[in-house]
């Protein structure tokens, strides 16, 4: 007998390149002017990624992950969530912290080394950046099971990259979290590049999203660089897991613009032509022209929007700069929710050792 | 000549069992293949076929019999042509019980010659009383298995947060059946059966338990939750201190740990050790089951993540445990097992099963061994080393873990430390041996330590 499996993907896009609309827009966008937050926490976005590379390469912060390109992935997701959703960030994925409430300064102290910065004001059920590669994506299963058991119509929302859809906790998750049916939204920030292994050396597999079907889970193609579409797309797949009918993955296709990292040069293993293509479909440029067309936006308009947006990306970073370094006691802070009494000698020892060096 | 049809094992670690069913009686025809009874253990129930042919002469052990040691003769089959009656009169100590496989692992001490040692001084033998069981209190005997599953049944009606999820946990009732009973109990929401996926529900688990849940995670054995490392260290260890104190998990990873009975290389490593160096993690492994059930409730009320390493040759060995409402014994205490003033032997875990036999073993030549009980690996009570280690000045490490960066290594370099000036000899570790389990069953018996081999290392601290 043989069986055969039907793949069907469908990859959602409303906004061309040039900003004009394909298909019906989603009830959400229907007044232009409602999309002038999400332009502006892209802009944000921008601001503070160059803001960040800037620090980095004056040696007062360490090494930063710009998201410069895929802005509209982490807005998309973020402003389809609800408050009491639960984000669990790769990364890369300063642009959602920001919408969720998680500050710059934070930010800045986290990616400066102080691990204070995690410790966030708002957004406190939010998990905090993920830096080992797909290890979140397991956690994210387990913080949908808990909101389900929890009786919460509330859903895990989980970003990682291309890459980390080559790992066994993508799979695991994903395998678990279709089980289960739990309420949980796996987005994968499909930039094309694992720090420099192109998407085509990563799987022979058409598209990420189709990984889903092995998990018995949703799969759904979003065109990443469309806010319009990302947003429409999480809008949807959160609808379903409050409903009770599990979880999806979304793949958001974007570019990554910069380098992987300020540590890395991407210049040496990809083609300047290559990155120039992928310049005319970024996010930010598209959106404007929409607003300009349909939403009244004026050159003015945009010019005091930057202005407002890089004030108060200085003041993050002046703010950051200013914070004292944590106190050398720190150092056995937050280990255990107690410190067991065989560590404290261990802390005397360095608060004093301190002592005699200032 | 007839053929004695023994009690088989289900496992190498079965060691006894309930001849559930007969099905068959005295005198019926017997044909290789035949199913002849049904043998039942706390894991499984098994069907017992027929090897030779021949007339069941006898049965020995009526059906509902329980606790039948595995290898004692059950039936008799005399062949085509013997004479049944004859066959039948044949007790079963007529013959001698062929040597059970697992036996290779059991760790029979070696006698030390009690005869040659009469002229020694007697030394009365003073056991510690727990100091934190209150005099007169009631003690019930129980296995670790039904501790270990009393503790998290408490804990778990105590506490609506507290789950049990791993593989095979909820409908089988566990590998090792230490989740007996919880299912039925607690239902399919709270005891969570999980796909083979040890990094996944790892991973799954801690991310609960940043949501607010408390799990219980269970590992078929830790050498599977190797696949899980990542998640233990990486996730639950330093989140709390990688969020600046914003997210930690009160979690537990527990399982069976280190050698059981000829299971090979990859299926009998212990991890103390390892888990014992990270920063972040408390590491208990018990050995009583009153340690393991006041421990394990200690581990599941703990915020922090907790490794309890158990052990399954322990499973199904019987203690005496008190009788109390809501019985915790403290995570970072040591208990002084046995008192001495000789000499000091430290272990944890199955270890204290040959220390406190070389103890016995050192009392009848006369030499009185304190025996202190870890009970936790991390945070180490090394007060309690030390405190003993000045009244008896000499000191034996004792674990099945390998040697090189071991906790006896690190006990050595503590009392070098704390308490240089009081060891009169230097500090000896007794390991295993430093190499993969091997899977023969001698070699097996001769990688682990033994009493022998702690005895020896005593009498060198002692230099006799």
């Amino acid at each position: 007998m043989t069986f055969k499996t039907g793949c069907e993907i469908t990859c959602h896009k409303f906004l061309n390149e040039d900003g004009s609309v394909v298909g019906i827009l989603p009830e959400f966008a229907r007044d232009a002017r409602e999309m002038v937050p999400l332009y502006r926490a892209m802009l944000l976005t921008r601001s503070f990624d160059e803001k960040a590379v800037a620090l980095q390469r004056t040696g007062r912060l360490g090494t930063y992950a710009s998201s410069l390109g895929q802005e509209a992935v982490g807005v998309g997701v973020a402003a389809a969530m609800r408050a009491d959703d639960v984000l669990l960030p790769s990364f890369r994925e300063q642009s959602a912290m920001l919408w969720r409430g998680v500050g710059m300064t934070e930010l800045l102290l986290y990616w400066g080394g102080d691990e204070r910065g995690s410790d966030f004001t708002d957004a406190r059920h939010d998990f905090p950046i993920c830096v080992p590669v797909a290890t979140h994506l397991p956690h994210a299963v387990g913080a949908a099971f808990a909101l389900h058991r929890a009786k919460s119509d509330a859903v895990a929302v989980a970003i990682a990259g291309d890459g980390a859809t080559s790992k066994g906790d993508f799979y695991e998750a994903i395998n678990a979290a279709g089980l289960w049916r739990l309420p949980a939204v796996f987005v994968i920030n499909n930039n094309q590049w694992a720090i420099s292994v192109p998407r085509a050396k990563q799987t022979a597999a058409e598209t990420l999203a189709q990984k889903a079907i092995a998990a018995g889970i949703e799969g759904i193609q979003v065109d990443g660089n469309d806010v319009i579409a990302v947003r429409h797309v999480v809008s949807q797949a959160l609808k379903r897991a409050r409903r009770g009918e599990g979880a999806s993955l979304i793949e958001a296709v974007t570019y990554r613009l910069s380098d992987h990292t300020t540590a890395d040069d991407a210049s040496r293993y990809r083609d300047d032509e290559d990155v120039s293509q992928h310049w005319k479909s970024e996010p930010m440029r598209r959106l404007k022209a929409y607003l300009q067309a349909n939403a009244n936006w004026g050159q003015d308009e945009d010019e005091a929007l930057k202005s407002e947006i890089v004030k108060l990306v200085d003041d993050a970073a002046q703010s950051y700069l200013e914070t004292p370094p944590p106190p050398p006691q720190s150092m056995f802070e937050h280990l255990f929710a107690e410190l067991p009494a065989v560590l404290e000698q261990q802390r005397a020892m360095i608060v004093a050792r301190a002592e005699r060096h200032a | 000549m007839p053929t004695q049809i023994l009690m088989p094992a289900l496992s190498p670690t079965m060691e006894e069992g309930t001849l559930a069913k007969w099905l068959v009686k005295e005198g019926d025809e017997i044909r290789s293949g035949d199913v002849i009874a049904e043998i039942e253990t706390d894991k499984a129930t098994m069907e017992v076929e027929a090897v030779d042919e021949g007339t069941l002469a006898r049965i020995f052990v009526n059906e509902g019999t329980e606790n039948v040691a595995v290898n004692t003769p059950i039936a008799v089959i005399a062949a085509d042509g013997e004479d049944v009656s004859a066959a039948a009169a044949d007790g079963p100590a007529a013959t001698p019980a062929a040597e059970p496989i697992h036996e290779a692992a059991e760790q029979v001490p070696s006698a030390p010659a009690l005869s040659e040692v009469s002229t020694a001084p007697e030394i009365e033998a003073s056991t510690a009383v727990d100091p934190e069981i209150p005099a007169g209190t009631e003690m019930v005997e129980t296995t670790i298995r039904e501790a270990l599953r009393d503790a998290m049944a408490e804990e778990m009606r105590r506490d609506d947060e507290v789950f049990l999820m791993g593989e095979e946990v909820a409908e089988y009732q566990g590998a090792y059946k230490v989740s007996q009973g919880l299912l039925d109990e607690f239902g399919p929401r709270r005891v969570v059966d999980t796909p083979i996926t040890e990094h996944g529900f790892a991973g799954i688990a801690v991310g609960a338990g940043f949501g607010g849940l408390k799990p219980i995670v269970e590992f078929m054995t830790f050498n599977f939750a190797m696949q899980a490392i990542d998640h233990i260290l990486n996730s639950a260890a330093k989140t709390l201190y990688m969020s600046g104190g914003q997210m930690g998990c009160s979690i537990v990873f527990r399982g069976p740990n280190g050698a059981a009975a000829r299971v090979a290389a990859q299926h009998s490593q212990d991890y103390a050790t390892w888990y014992a160096q990270i920063p972040g993690l408390k590491v208990v492994q018990p050995y009583s089951a009153a340690d393991a059930k006041g421990l394990l409730k200690s581990a599941i009320r703990d915020p922090n993540p907790v490794v309890f390493l158990e052990n399954e040759i322990l499973y199904g060995k019987t203690f005496e445990i008190p009788k109390l409402d809501d019985w915790s014994v403290p995570i970072g205490k040591a208990k002084v097992a046995r008192s001495g003033t000789d000499v000091t032997i430290v272990s944890f875990g199955i270890g204290m099963t040959y220390a406190l036999g070389a103890a016995e073993a050192l009392n009848s030549e006369g030499i009185s061994a304190e025996v202190v009980d870890l009970r936790t690996i991390r945070p180490m009570d090394l007060a309690t080393v030390i405190e003993s280690v000045q009244k008896t000045n000499r000191c034996v490490t004792v674990e099945e873990g390998w040697p090189v960066c071991s906790i006896g290594s690190e006990i050595a370099a503590q009392l070098m430390t704390h308490a240089f000036d009081h060891l009169d000899a230097p500090v000896m570790r007794v390991a295993g041996k430093d190499v993969p389990m091997p899977y023969a069953a001698n070699l097996e018996k001769l990688a682990l330590p033994n009493v022998d081999e702690v005895l020896q290392a005593a009498k060198a601290a002692l230099y006799v």
